[in-house]
């Protein structure tokens, strides 16, 4: 394998590795506030012991997920340095701003909220619980602008002397945070977070159940956590929509790709699987119109005209554009100082045409075309597991509130092998979301294969193999401490 | 102002001293930090562009761009590939 995909490997697995700490801070940091917050109005020391037990779990995870997003940032400059330097502060400032955000409002609402039991008046403490989560959520919404711009890159032009992308104007930094791909992705992956944090709450609960033990706390705990998962999974299936019709305007290829869509057109099918169409369905997710024209992979790369009556070009004229707009940029390089005159038409060419410039790069007009097999089956698992946490969740929720998890044993197993599932259901997410704008590390602009640093593949490797170690060996450190602090549990006294 | 940056410091100072549980995770994520920056950022991530001046990292980045991209430019606005 060569360099590009090693380096593509080792950043997904990274990414991949974040992403299993991500989620259930953010879904367990919303789980221990509701639970203070009842602890504050109720008065009820119940809840408190409760919310600390939670606490120490998020704690865990916390822990040992901490600066796994620091790795990427290496990858970043290391593997990625073409990149990194193409994107110049459209993609820094986002993620600065997080860097500082977080240092600053974890640093010291976390420190708050585990020190300041007993030394900061109850509201304070309530309030510095709930600012760790509101913390961590404006983080992953200052990491969601950065990846937003790379799929849809908003409010940028590019400069030829510097070679870097930069803010078009004084109101660009508000459309890249206002770009609406970052805004649902920010919705649809926070909201996510909330479902693995109530899944793992309910499964949780159901295996101090199935021991017999805290049984109170139990059934509170997964009141809780059903209902904060639930809530979750309505807001994942609203912005799962959003993002769907974001997909079929700034990348077609993506929604092409994960519905297997060779050819297009109205009325298009929605796949359940192979085989298995649902008239007319995709027409309506993608575009909320049944006569809505959604392009399959052979319309995208021949040309076709969108809903609004826009042409859009073939991929074989978007490449000539491309070249057109990468030849333009060599002799206005070349020029600039020793002709200024011609290095002007130059940069005049390369304005016209940049918005391809990145198609100038391929190779042949399939090479824009996602692995199509990967993409399809990630969307089928990510929207199955997904229906499959609402409906173990619904029942959670059901059986708490009618009273009837006595000798539920069957349930609670099955919630216990949620816990895998609702982790490989948000790896399926970021598997559709990254592996379907393939070939793009930034969409039209930028190739994966232009973006890489010159290393070797060997030197990649390396690090692929040693991040791996790295990786399983401190995985299997949380997962020992956590399943300790299960096991000893909350140490409630119950009536 | 020096008073209350001492209480904060104290804050932290005994938040620390007393955690029991505590106490092995605070070690993880110091030896996380040290796997992180001082045995892999030094020896496996150094940035490829690093030394590198602005202009120089333009340079560089350019090159890799045009890299197939060499033109003739005959001064009559149009070009012609050289290879």
């Amino acid at each position: 394998m060569d360099v590009v995909i090693w380096s593509r490997l080792q950043f997904a697995m990274t990414a991949a590795y974040h992403w299993l700490f991500v989620p259930l801070t953010l879904g367990l940091a919303l789980v221990m506030a509701v639970m203070e917050t009842l602890y504050v109005v109720k008065k009820d020391d119940f809840w408190r012991k409760t919310a600390q037990f939670w606490m120490k779990v998020f704690a865990i995870n916390f822990a040992v997920g901490i600066a796994t997003g620091i790795i990427l940032e290496f990858e970043f400059g290391t593997n990625w340095s073409n990149y990194s330097w193409f994107v110049g502060d459209m993609f820094g400032a986002p993620l600065a701003i997080e860097g500082i955000l977080a240092f600053f409002m974890e640093a010291t609402f976390f420190a708050v909220m585990f020190f300041g039991w007993d030394k900061v008046s109850k509201r304070f403490h309530l309030a510095s619980t709930w600012l760790t989560g509101i913390g961590a959520t404006i983080s992953a919404y200052w990491i969601l602008v950065a990846n937003g711009w790379m799929q849809n890159p908003v409010g940028t032009t590019f400069n030829p002397d510097t070679v870097r992308s930069e803010m078009a104007s004084a109101l660009a930094f508000w459309e890249v945070i206002s770009n609406p791909v970052a805004v649902s992705k920010f919705f649809h992956s926070v909201t996510s977070g909330w479902v693995t944090g109530g899944v793992f709450v309910v499964a949780v609960s159901g295996w101090y159940l199935l021991k017999g033990r805290e049984t109170q706390f139990a059934k509170k705990s997964m009141l809780i956590g059903a209902i904060v998962g639930l809530v979750g999974s309505a807001a994942v299936m609203l912005s799962g929509d959003s993002s769907g019709v974001h997909a079929a305007e700034f990348q077609p290829m993506k929604l092409a790709a994960a519905e297997g869509l060779e050819n297009g057109g109205r009325r298009a099918p929605f796949s359940i699987v192979p085989g298995v169409k649902i008239p007319g369905m995709l027409s309506i997710l993608a575009t909320h119109d049944l006569d809505g024209f959604v392009p399959g992979i052979n319309d995208i790369l021949n040309g076709y005209t969108d809903n609004d009556g826009n042409v859009i070009p073939s991929v074989a004229e978007k490449m000539e554009k491309g070249r057109k707009a990468l030849d333009a940029l060599a002799v206005y390089r070349e020029l600039r100082e020793s002709d200024p005159d011609s290095a002007a038409v130059a940069r005049a060419i390369l304005d016209e045409n940049v918005q391809y410039m990145g198609y100038g790069h391929l190779e042949k007009p399939e090479d824009v075309v996602p692995p199509v097999g990967v993409v399809f089956w990630s969307f089928r698992f990510m929207i199955g597991l997904g229906m499959l946490m609402a409906l173990m969740l619904l029942l959670a929720l059901w059986f708490v509130w009618k009273d009837k998890l006595e000798n539920k044993r069957w349930f609670f197993i099955a919630a216990l092998c949620c816990i895998p599932l609702v982790y490989i259901c948000g790896q399926c997410g970021w598997i559709v979301a990254e592996v379907g704008r393939q070939p793009w590390t930034i969409q039209g602009l930028l190739p994966v294969n232009v973006a890489i640093s010159s290393l070797s593949a060997g030197a990649v490797k390396t690090t692929f193999f040693l991040f791996l170690a790295i990786f399983a060996l401190f995985l299997f450190i949380e997962i020992r401490i956590m399943l300790g602090a299960i096991r000893k549990g909350p140490q409630i006294t119950e009536d | 102002m020096a008073g209350l940056l001492k209480n904060i410091g104290r804050f932290y100072r005994d938040g620390f001293k007393n955690q029991t549980w505590g106490r092995p995770l605070i070690w993880l994520v110091v030896l996380k930090f040290f796997i992180l920056f001082a045995i892999l950022r030094v020896f496996f991530f150094r940035p490829a562009l690093a030394g590198m001046t602005d202009a120089e990292k333009s340079e560089a980045v350019g090159e890799t761009l045009t890299r197939n991209h060499h033109m003739d430019h005959n001064n009559t606005g149009t070009y012609n590939l050289k290879d």
